[in-house]
C-alpha cells in the first residue's frame, strides 16, 4: 500500500474537510484541557451506565451525523442543480450518496430514536434503570466505534461507493477494489452488534421492570412501540450480521457467497439485505409513531383514541414488515405469482397504518389542541406522511413499479416517509423531552421558525422529485443532459434542500440560545404531561430516577395521579437504592473493536488479531468482575430530593 | 372567510391543472407502445384513488385543527373518549376495499406483462439478447445473426422479446416510453416483452446503479417500419464487420464505448446467462487489473 492510497489526497473538498476536522479536533482538546473537563468527561459520561446520559450521548452523535449526512445531501443536490454540472465527479458522487444513505439510516435515524428510548422508556415504565446497564454502555460504545470507523473512510482509504444497499457483484473485490467497501461492512457490523444488544436490553427492561400495577395494556404508546421495535431488531439484525459477515469473507478471504465466480449468488445478497432492510425501515418508523402518539395526546389534552387498536396495528405492521421484502426487487423477474403476493402484502401494510392515522385524527377531535412546537411537528407529520404513504401504495403495485423502480419517484417516496415520520419525530421528541434532559425548554418562537422553514424546504425539495421520476429520471445518476428536460424541477429541489440546511442552522442556534436564555424549569412536569416520566424532577432526573417507584393503576398513570391529587414524590420514608457502578470496560473494549475493524479494512490481519485478543481479554476480565453495584444511601436520597423540592 | 375560501379553491384548481398538464408530457405517462400504455393507465388510475385519500385526510385534519384549537370559546372538549369500535371498523374496512380495488388491475397487469401484448401476440416476436457490461449495452439478434453496441433498432407493431443478462454488475434495461424495466443479472436470464407502436427514437438506459460510468450507460432505440427494419438487417448482414472474440473481450473491460455494428454475435462463444465468469476471465486475457480508484496508478490509465 502506498502512502497516498492511505490518506486521500487530490480533492479540494476532502482537503477542506480534513483541515476542518483537524482544527476542530485540536479545538476540542484545547477546550477540555483549558477548562479541566477531562475527568468530568470520563467520570460523568464516558463510563456512565446511567440510561439518561447514554441517551443524551446517542442524540448528540445523531445530530452530528445529521449534519454530516446533510452536508452530503447538499453536495449531491448542488451537483444535480443543473445539467452537465462538474462540481462532483462520478466517483465522488457515488461515494457521497452511499455514505449519505448509510449514515442517515444507521448512524442518524436509529441512534436518535434509540437515544430517546434510552432517556424515556425506563422513566415511562417507572424503572430505576434498564435491565442490563453495563450492556447499555457497551451498546453505546460499539455504536460509536462503528460510526467512527465508517466516518473516517472518506479521509483514510476512501469511502464505500456501492450504495447503501451494496448490491453484489458491484460491491465485490473485482468491481469495487480498495478498502471503501470494507469500511461499510465493518462499520455496520460493529454498530449492528450494539443495536442488537440494545434490542435485547429494551425488551427485557420492558417485560421485567415495569412499575407495580402497570399491565402491558397500560403502557404508554412510546414504550409499546419500543417493545415491538426491539423485537423486530432481535429478529432482523442477525440476518444483517450473517450477510455482512459473508460479504466480508468474500472480500477478505476469497469465499464465494455472492461473487460472480465459482457459483456465488449475487441475488442472495439482495434477498438477505432486504429481509433485514425492510424491517429496518419499521425500526425507524414505529418509535416515531410512538412519539407522535404521546405528543398528540398530551397537547390535545385527551387520552389516545383507540389505544388497543393502535397497539394491534403496530403488531400487525411488525409482522407484515417481514413479509414484503421482495417489493424492493419486483423487477428481478421472480414471476407473476411471487410479485402478486408481495404486491398484496405490501399494500396490506397501509391498512393498519391507515387505522393509526385516523386514530390520531380522532385523538385531536374534541380535544383542546395547543400548538406548541412538538405538537406542530406531530401535526405536520400527518399530511406529509400520508403523501409518502399513498405513493408507497403506488410503488407496491408491481406492474406500475416496473416504471417507478430506481427512479426519483422512489427517492421522493422514501424521503417523504423517512423525514415526515422519523426525522419529524426526532425533532418533536427532542423538543418535547428536552426539559426532562436539560432542565429548560427550547425557545418556542425560534422553534416555530425552525419548523416552518424546514417543512417548507422539505416539500420544495422532495415534491418535484415525484414528477422527475415520472419523467424518467433514474436515481443515483450524477449528471444529466439539457435534452433530458429535468433542469427546472431539479433546480427547485436543490433550492428546497438549502432551505432545509438553513433550518438546521436555526435549530443549532435555538439550542445555544435556549441554553443561555430560556428560563430554568424546576417542576419536572413541563408540558402538563400524562405519563410517568413527568413525575420525576428535572434536569436529568437523579440517577436512581424515582425516589420511590410509583404504583400504577391505569393508563396515563401520571395524569390519573394528578386528577386524584396524588403527589408521587411525597414520600414518608426513603429507603436505600441499589444502583450499578460506572464502568470503563466497554470503552476499552470499543478501542479494541476499532483495532479489529481498522485492521480488517486494510487487511492488516496482525492488527485484527491484536484487537481480537484485547476483546477476549476484556470479556474474561468482565467474567471475573464481581462488582455488582452499590447502594445509594438514604441521606443522599433525602438530600437530592430536598434540593429538587426546594427548587420548585 | 368567503374570500379566503374562494382563493383557496382557485389555488386548488391551479395546482390540479398544473399537475394534469404536467402529466401529459412526462415520459412515463407518454407511452408509445401497449406495455407502457397499460402501465401508464395503472399509474393514472392509482393517482386518482390516492388523491381521494389525501383529500379526505387533509380536509379532516384541517377541520379538526380549526374546530378544536385551544381558544376562549372552546366547545365540545371531551377528554375521556376511549375510542369507537364502530369508527375503527369503518376505517379498517374502507382501506381493505381500496386495497382490493387496486390489487385486481395490478395483478391482471402483472400477469399480462409476462407475455407478448395481446393485440400482436399472433406475430412472431423479434428476439433481442440485451447484455449489460460496465458501462455499455450489447444487443444481439440471434435470428438475424447481427449485433449492435449502444443502440437498438426495432420494428414497430411487433412484440420484442428481450432476453436480459449481464456480464458483470446487475443492471436494469429501461425504455420508459415502451414499458417498465427488468434486471440484467450475470449468470441468469430474465425476459421482458416491449413493443413500439409508432416510428420514432426513444431513450433507453440502465436504471440500476452500476458504478462510475452508470449515468452514461444509455442508448437510443429506433423504431422503424417493418420494411425499413428488414432493409437495415440485410445491410448490416452484408456490410458490417464480423465481431471477433478479441474485440469482444476488449468490450468486457469497464469503460464506455461508442455505437458499433457487427454482422455476427457473441452468442457464438458465450452466453452470459449461463457463464457468469466470462468477463472476469476476459480481463485476464486483456491484462486489465482493477485498482483502488483512489490510487494514482488508476488515474494515469
Ligand atoms: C434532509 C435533507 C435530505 C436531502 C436534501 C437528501 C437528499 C438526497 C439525495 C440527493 C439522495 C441521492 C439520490 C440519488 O442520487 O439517487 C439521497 C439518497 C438517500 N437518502 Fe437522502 N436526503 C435528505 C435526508 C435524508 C434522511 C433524513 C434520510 C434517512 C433517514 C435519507 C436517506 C436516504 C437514503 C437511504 C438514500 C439512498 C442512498 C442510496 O441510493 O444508496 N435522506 N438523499
Ligand atoms: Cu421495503
Ligand atoms: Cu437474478
Amino acid at each position: 500500500m502506498k502512502w497516498d492510497e492511505f490518506i486521500i489526497t487530490g480533492d479540494p473538498l476532502i482537503l477542506g474537510a480534513q483541515i476542518s476536522i483537524l482544527i476542530s479536533g485540536i479545538g476540542a482538546v484545547f477546550v477540555l484541557t483549558y477548562f479541566k473537563k477531562w475527568k468530568w468527561l470520563w467520570d460523568e459520561w464516558i463510563t456512565s451506565v446511567d440510561h439518561k446520559k447514554l441517551g443524551i450521548m446517542y442524540i448528540l452523535i445523531a445530530i452530528l451525523m445529521f449534519f454530516r449526512g446533510g452536508i452530503d445531501a447538499l453536495m449531491m443536490r448542488t451537483q444535480l442543480a443543473a445539467p452537465n454540472m462538474t462540481f462532483l465527479d462520478s466517483l465522488h458522487y457515488n461515494e457521497i450518496f452511499t455514505t449519505h444513505g448509510t449514515i442517515m439510516i444507521i448512524f442518524m435515524a436509529m441512534p436518535f430514536l434509540i437515544g430517546l428510548m434510552n432517556v424515556v422508556v425506563p422513566l415511562q415504565i417507572g424503572a430505576r434503570d434498564v435491565a442490563f446497564p453495563f450492556l447499555n454502555n457497551l451498546s453505546f460504545w460499539t455504536f460509536v466505534i462503528g460510526m467512527g470507523l465508517f466516518n473516517i473512510s472518506f479521509i483514510i482509504g476512501g469511502s464505500p461507493s456501492a450504495g447503501w444497499t451494496s448490491y453484489m457483484p458491484l460491491a465485490s473485490n473485482e468491481l469495487n477494489p480498495g478498502p471503501g467497501q470494507n469500511y461499510y461492512l465493518l462499520g455496520l457490523q460493529i454498530s449492528g452488534i450494539g443495536t442488537l444488544a440494545t434490542g435485547v436490553n429494551m425488551m427485557v427492561t420492558i417485560f421485567k421492570m415495569r412499575a407495580k400495577g402497570m399491565k402491558l395494556f397500560m403502557m404508554p404508546m412510546f414504550t409499546w412501540t419500543t417493545l415491538i421495535t426491539s423485537m423486530i431488531i432481535v429478529l432482523a439484525f442477525p440476518v444483517l450480521t450473517i450477510a455482512l459477515a459473508e460479504m466480508t469473507f468474500d472480500r477478505l478471504f476469497g469465499t464465494h457467497f455472492f461473487n460472480l465466480t465459482n457459483g456465488g449468488m449475487p441475488m442472495l445478497w439482495a434477498n438477505l439485505f432486504w429481509i433485514w432492510g425492510h424491517p429496518e425501515v419499521y425500526i425507524v418508523a414505529l418509535p416515531a409513531f410512538g412519539i407522535f402518539s404521546e405528543i398528540i395526546s398530551t397537547f390535545s389534552k385527551k387520552r389516545l383514541f383507540g389505544y388497543n387498536a393502535m397497539v394491534y396495528s403496530i403488531i400487525a405492521i411488525s409482522v407484515l414488515s417481514f413479509l414484503v421484502w421482495v417489493h424492493h426487487f419486483f423487477t428481478m423477474g421472480s414471476g407473476a405469482v411471487v410479485n402478486s403476493f408481495f404486491s398484496i402484502t405490501t399494500m396490506a401494510i397501509s391498512i393498519p397504518t391507515g387505522v393509526k392515522i385516523f386514530n390520531w385524527l380522532l385523538t385531536m377531535h374534541k380535544g383542546r389542541i395547543s400548538f406548541t412546537t412538538p405538537m406542530l411537528w406531530s401535526i405536520a407529520f400527518i399530511p406529509n406522511f400520508v403523501i409518502g404513504g399513498v405513493t408507497g401504495v403506488m410503488l407496491a403495485m408491481a406492474a406500475a413499479d416496473y416504471q417507478y423502480h430506481n427512479t426519483y419517484f422512489l427517492v421522493s417516496h422514501f424521503h417523504y416517509v423517512l423525514i415526515a415520520a422519523t426525522v419529524f419525530a426526532c425533532f418533536a421528541g427532542l423538543i418535547y423531552w428536552y426539559p426532562k434532559m436539560f432542565g429548560h425548554k427550547l425557545n418556542e418562537r425560534i422553534g416555530k421558525w425552525f419548523f416552518w422553514i424546514f417543512v417548507a424546504g422539505f416539500n420544495i425539495c422532495f415534491f418535484p422529485q415525484y414528477f422527475l421520476g415520472l419523467d424518467g429520471m433514474p436515481r443515483r445518476i450524477n449528471v444529466y443532459g439539457v435534452e433530458d428536460g429535468w433542469f427546472a424541477l431539479n433546480f427547485i429541489s436543490t433550492v428546497g434542500a438549502f432551505i432545509m440546511g438553513l433550518a438546521f442552522i436555526i435549530l443549532v442556534y435555538n439550542i445555544y440560545y435556549s441554553f443561555r436564555y430560556s428560563p430554568r424549569e424546576t417542576t419536572g412536569d413541563s408540558w402538563d404531561g400524562r405519563t410517568l416520566e413527568w413525575a420525576t424532577s428535572s434536569a436529568i432526573p437523579p440517577h436512581y430516577n424515582f425516589a420511590k417507584v410509583p404504583e400504577v393503576t391505569s393508563m396515563d398513570a401520571y395524569w390519573k395521579m394528578k386528577e386524584e391529587g396524588i403527589d408521587p414524590n411525597k414520600i414518608e420514608k426513603y429507603e436505600k437504592i441499589h444502583m450499578p457502578s460506572n464502568t470503563a470496560l466497554p470503552f476499552v473494549m470499543g478501542c479494541f473493536m476499532f483495532l479489529v475493524g481498522f485492521g480488517l479494512v486494510f487487511e492488516w490481519f496482525w492488527m485484527g488479531i491484536v484487537g481480537g485478543i484485547g476483546i477476549f481479554a476484556c470479556m474474561a476480565f468482565r467474567s471475573f468482575d464481581y462488582n455488582d453495584g452499590y447502594y445509594v444511601s438514604v441521606e443522599e436520597i433525602e438530600e437530592t430530593e430536598k434540593r429538587a423540592r426546594e427548587a420548585k | 372567510m368567503l374570500k379566503n375560501g374562494k382563493s383557496l379553491k382557485w389555488l386548488a384548481f391551479l395546482a390540479l391543472s398544473l399537475f394534469l398538464s404536467g402529466c401529459g408530457n412526462m415520459t412515463v405517462l407518454d407511452p408509445k407502445g401497449p406495455v407502457a400504455e397499460s402501465q401508464a393507465w395503472l399509474i393514472l388510475f392509482s393517482i386518482g384513488f390516492m388523491l381521494l385519500i389525501v383529500l379526505v385526510v387533509f380536509i379532516l385534519l384541517t377541520v379538526i385543527l380549526v374546530k378544536y384549537r385551544e381558544r376562549d370559546d372552546h366547545k365540545g372538549y371531551q377528554p375521556d373518549i376511549e375510542g369507537s369500535h364502530k369508527l375503527e371498523i369503518i376505517w379498517t374496512i374502507i382501506p381493505v376495499i381500496i386495497v382490493i380495488i387496486l390489487s385486481v388491475p395490478t395483478i391482471m397487469t402483472i400477469f399480462e406483462l409476462e407475455e407478448a401484448p395481446a393485440a400482436t401476440s399472433h406475430k412472431e416476436p423479434v428476439v433481442v439478447h440485451a447484455t449489460s457490461v460496465n458501462w455499455k449495452w450489447i444487443f444481439s439478434y440471434p435470428e438475424e445473426g447481427i449485433e449492435t453496441v449502444n443502440y437498438l433498432n426495432i420494428p414497430t407493431d411487433r412484440p420484442i422479446l428481450f432476453k436480459l443478462t449481464s456480464a458483470d454488475s446487475m443492471a436494469a434495461l429501461w425504455i420508459p416510453q415502451l414499458g417498465g424495466q427488468k434486471y440484467n443479472m450475470a449468470g441468469m436470464e430474465t425476459q421482458l416483452y416491449l413493443q413500439a407502436d409508432e416510428v420514432g427514437t426513444y431513450a433507453g438506459r440502465n436504471a440500476n446503479y452500476t458504478g462510475e460510468g452508470f449515468a452514461d450507460q444509455r442508448f437510443d432505440v429506433v423504431a422503424l417500419e417493418q420494411g425499413d427494419f428488414d432493409t437495415w438487417v440485410e445491410e448490416t448482414q452484408n456490410d458490417a464487420p464480423e465481431l471477433t472474440q478479441d474485440e469482444y473481450d476488449k468490450l468486457m473491460v469497464p469503460g464506455s464505448a461508442s455505437e458499433m455494428t457487427f454482422s455476427s454475435t457473441h452468442l457464438d462463444w458465450v452466453d452470459h446467462s449461463t457463464d457468469a465468469e466470462y468477463a472476469i476471465n476476459a480481463w485476464d486475457r486483456m491484462g486489465y487489473v482493477p485498482l483502488n480508484p483512489h490510487s494514482r496508478a488508476w488515474k494515469s490509465i
